[in-house]
């Protein structure tokens, strides 16, 4: 007895271009309501669509960087329907003929690595905004409307809530990698449509497919899959199917509600739009935005493990976007030791930009800053518990390790001669615990050298003191 | 010296030689419109006060000696349906009783640039769809030479504003014969350019793929003029392109010695008003006589042109119709419950009948499934349409038909009898339908009413229609003076 869940997702991307897919209005989130617009993304009667080239080569650049086919030539095509925000009666998108088809992301599952197909990719434009207000009224921002759009339709290849995760969080990581997109989902620059059913592997039974929208985050996606799986599977149990339905999420009770009924098929009356010139895209073209792609994420991890011998796990997170990686490299260029600048970007500095959810790009210090300090604790002159306080610094001020390091002088005690006197002092004050580790209480020298390096500040190297407190203690 | 009878060219050449002002001029015209308009209705929205605005300023360029554009002090109608900017553009319709836009088409910018004086907004079927103006909600234009009769349509306002020297030029629009039959219906010139060959941008679209601006004049020189100044590249309408030549005016003077014509059989053979054929076959004897040879030719697809663009045509109507939803701009209802209250009932009370009738049919076409097969098969038939002019001009010069298979019908007949209506475009479709050039040019006048013949040329060879229709012109001297009020 088994259940398999079928998962296909429908991602909506914005693209980053200057101006929008069809007039010179500037790209660009916010802005005063309705102070992006012109008579062409307003919709205004007469007014001609221009498509823009540069969101064509986006397009293409996101289905290359996704392993499509693209199409020799395209069109747009004309999609029916009424709403505020849309404000010619249509929006225009691509029908038949998608920019780009048959390509596909990988995500790695425990038996190895498991291609999700992408079905096609398609141009459009993006509608405006609705704004309901407290009152009762809806008002429309037309700012969005004509920001140019790629629609990414999955193949139903996506079995789980964690595989949709990985796959959104592959794809996203692309996107960005490739520039075409900044991919912020609370910007609603990167939104996402799941359609999900179960089948029963054994009567191979399957339910109705659900349609989920209003979903927010990565982590919405995945709570709602599970949601609607126990859901399907609950009433796949019963002998019941699902009602063939648009649902939406609602984050607050942690559960999907019914949106609307889809028992007809929706009916967009396609038709090309001729006001827009169909487009050949000539091969050269192609080849000249496939040789322009940087390195993509699973290209740059293989070369990380390659180049600075690194394990697995930690090329993977290093490369989760091309900001991070770019920031581990530039270090590299000023340290020595590849894994031990690893250590310090995955443990201390990602650890606090977490903490303070916050960007790479947002850290005040250099990545040669980073180097410096590595450099500090591996030629001895600071102790590791050391360069996380001064990294601390670092965070805060953005000052140079250095200048940390002498305005708080916190430079090792490395002279013999300087601990000696600590040393004898520490021992004279504490001759229980010297009788203690000689009567071969070890936890007796901890505290001693704890002591020490109390007396000290933590400056003292802790080998030296280690190895000096021992020889005192015998000489006694 | 009566100002109205003019020409175009003649007033530019009087303003700019101070013979008499551009203000006198306007005056003239707007007193003309003021003492015939009430009956004739050509005039949606008359702009005295820029009309005589702009006049002072051409005055004043004159006064100091600027040069000046190749419009000076022409008094000019536009046709609703064509955007102007602080000037309401009401299409005809309800729906855009009140509607203001906040920009010029790009025809507005290069007649202005000109100093070509616009005096207002000519009245038109709603959207332009249908052919004899009487679906205006601004009411039925009268043809000038009788009043009883329509003008013909969808550019009736135009036509008839034109005819009555209410003004020297218009501009009107075409997608099945908007511009030639209502010109051939008011016996006065009507230029349908080449698809590309002048800037959609600002023309509210009918159908996209069919509709062009045009120009009227009462002679082949005064449309040409205007042509001339509308036409070549614009970057807002990507559809637009420029051609490489001289001035088509240079043009018009070299005759027709020589000239390869073309006279479709399948045409001559159809049903259509004997006093028009007769005419017509007299014309195109006339050709003869001016040096041209003319030959029969086959045009095999006529019976397949009405469907074929009727198909095209209301599907692209009902896209274009759908921006109209009393949200943004334009005419709303009052009383709405739900969104969905709104939008029905804005369109309901919004449109007129002939619209709302394109608007089903279109809707019909593209969202069922047999609809979607009847589309794409008129995309096949219009290709094989194509396919028919380009064999013929590959042989020829320009083909002569008539402009109309029959003459001006009564206002309230096609109430009656829709057929005779849509049946009067027959002729012009397919220039659009193939992207074709084409003029109707006068060519005389049966029981007191007027005759077009139609003269349609290869894509971008305005040169040859216009050439003949004023070798035509010269002959006959009509100069569209013999007629009317």
């Amino acid at each position: 007895m088994g259940y398999k869940t079928i998962v296909g997702l429908e991602i909506h991307v914005e693209l980053l271009t200057k101006t929008k897919i069809f007039c010179n209005c500037v790209n660009e989130f916010g802005g005063d309501a309705n102070t992006h617009c012109c008579p062409v993304c307003l919709g205004l009667p007469g007014a001609i669509p221009k498509l823009n080239k540069g969101a064509l080569e986006f397009g293409i650049k996101a289905g290359l960087a996704f392993n499509c086919q693209i199409s020799e030539w395209v069109k747009m095509d004309r999609k029916h329907y009424f709403y505020p925000d849309l404000s010619k009666g249509y929006q225009v998108s691509q029908d038949d003929n998608p920019l780009c088809r048959n390509g596909y992301v990988e995500i790695e599952v425990e038996e190895g690595l498991k291609r999700i197909g992408i079905q096609r990719i398609h141009m459009e434009e993006d509608t405006g905004k609705s704004i309901h207000t407290e009152g009762g009224d809806t008002l429309v921002d037309y700012n969005r409307a004509g920001v140019p759009l790629i629609e990414i339709v999955t193949a139903p290849d996506i079995n789980s809530s964690e595989e949709a995760r990985m796959f959104l969080e592959n794809l996203r990581n692309i996107l960005r990698y490739i520039e075409v997109s900044d991919c912020k989902m609370e910007e609603g620059s990167l939104r996402c449509d799941v359609n999900i059913n179960v089948v029963d592997t054994e009567t191979g039974k399957k339910t109705n497919i659900t349609e989920l929208k209003n979903l927010n985050s990565f982590k919405a996606v995945a709570s709602a899959i599970e949601y609607e799986e126990r859901r399907h599977i609950s009433l796949l149990e019963k002998g019941e199917n699902t009602a063939k339905e648009t649902r939406r999420w609602n984050e607050v009770e942690n559960k999907t509600v019914v949106m609307r009924d889809k028992g007809s098929a929706d009916n967009y009356r396609y038709a090309v739009d001729v006001d827009v010139l169909p487009v050949v895209i000539e091969k050269e073209w192609i080849d000249e935005i496939r040789d322009s792609l940087p390195e993509l994420p699973h290209q740059k991890k293989e070369r990380f493990i390659k180049e600075y011998a690194l394990p697995e796990y930690d090329a993977g997170v290093l490369t989760q976007s091309k900001e991070l990686a770019q920031f581990y490299e530039e270090t590299n260029k000023y340290a020595k030791d590849p894994k031990q600048v690893s250590n310090w970007v995955m443990g201390d500095v990602l650890r606090r930009l977490n903490d303070e959810e916050m960007e790479i790009e947002d850290l005040k210090f250099q990545p040669k800053d980073l180097a410096d300090l590595l450099e500090f604790i591996n030629a001895g002159k600071i102790s590791n518990n050391i360069g996380k306080k001064v990294l601390r610094e670092m965070f805060e001020t953005g000052e140079k390790p250095e200048a940390i390091i002498k305005k708080k002088g916190l430079i090792q005690i490395s002279d013999e001669g300087e601990l000696e006197g600590i040393i004898e002092k520490v021992l004279d004050e504490n001759q229980q615990s010297v009788i203690d580790y000689k009567n071969g209480k070890d936890r007796a020298l901890g505290f001693i050298i704890g002591q020490v390096m109390k007396a000290t500040k933590g400056k003292a190297n802790p080998q030296l003191v280690n190895k000096m407190v021992r020889e005192r203690i015998e000489k006694r | 010296m009566d100002i109205t009878r003019l020409t175009a060219m003649e007033i530019r050449e009087k303003v700019i030689n101070k013979e008499i002002s551009s203000k006198e001029v306007v005056k003239a015209h707007l007193n003309r419109i003021k003492e015939l308009d009430e009956e004739l209705n050509a005039f949606i929205t008359i702009t005295e006060e820029e009309a005589l605005k702009a006049a002072e300023r051409v005055d004043e360029k004159i006064k100091n000696g600027e040069s000046l554009g190749k419009l000076a002090g022409i008094p000019i109608g536009v046709k609703d349906n064509i955007i102007t900017k602080n000037v309401r553009t009401t299409c005809g319709s309800k729906m855009l009783e009140n509607y203001i836009p906040p920009y010029d088409a790009t025809v507005i910018e290069r007649i202005k640039a000109e100093d070509g004086i616009i005096l207002g907004k000519t009245n038109l079927d709603e959207f332009a769809g249908s052919y004899s103006t009487e679906s205006s909600y601004f009411g039925v234009t009268k043809n000038p030479i009788d009043t009883e009769r329509v003008p013909g349509g969808s550019s009736g306002g135009s036509t008839a504003a034109v005819k009555a020297h209410e003004v020297a030029l218009a501009l009107g629009s075409d997608t099945g014969g908007s511009n030639r039959q209502p010109a051939s219906y008011c016996g006065i010139v009507g230029i349908k350019p080449t698809y590309g060959l002048v800037s959609r941008y600002g023309l509210v679209p009918l159908a996209n793929s069919l509709d062009v601006v045009g120009t009227f004049g009462r002679n082949v020189k005064d449309a040409t003029l205007l042509l001339e100044v509308i036409r070549g590249y614009d970057e807002k309408d990507p559809t637009s392109m420029e051609i490489e030549g001289s001035s088509y005016l240079e043009k018009l003077k070299e005759g027709i010695k020589g000239m390869k014509i073309a006279l479709p059989r399948e045409y001559m053979n159809m049903d259509m008003d004997s006093r028009v054929k007769g005419k017509v076959m007299e014309t195109v004897k006339l050709f003869e006589i001016l040096g041209g040879h003319v030959e029969e030719v086959s045009l095999p697809h006529v019976e397949h042109y009405w469907a074929t663009y009727y198909l095209i045509v209301v599907s692209e109507i009902s896209s274009n119709m759908a921006r109209y939803d009393g949200v943004g701009y334009g005419y709303r209802t009052e009383d709405y419950d739900s969104l969905d209250e709104l939008y029905i009932k804005s369109r309901t009370e919004g449109f007129g009948e002939e619209i709302k009738r394109s608007i089903l049919a279109g809707t019909y076409i593209l969202g069922s499934k047999e609809g979607r097969e009847y589309y794409e098969k008129a995309f096949r038939v219009r290709t094989l349409i194509k396919e028919d002019f380009d064999k013929v001009f590959e042989k020829y010069d320009v083909i002569l038909t008539p402009t109309t298979p029959n003459l001006p019908f009564k206002i309230g007949d096609s109430i009656k009898n829709p057929f005779e209506m849509y049946g009067s475009g027959i002729f012009n479709i397919p220039a659009n339908l193939a992207g074709l050039c084409a003029i109707s040019v006068p060519c005389g006048y049966v029981d007191g009413l007027p005759v077009g013949l139609q003269i349609i040329g290869d894509r971008f060879k305005e040169a040859n229609i216009l050439k003949a229709a004023y070798a035509l012109e010269e002959e006959l001297a009509l100069g569209g003076e013999n007629n009317g009020l």
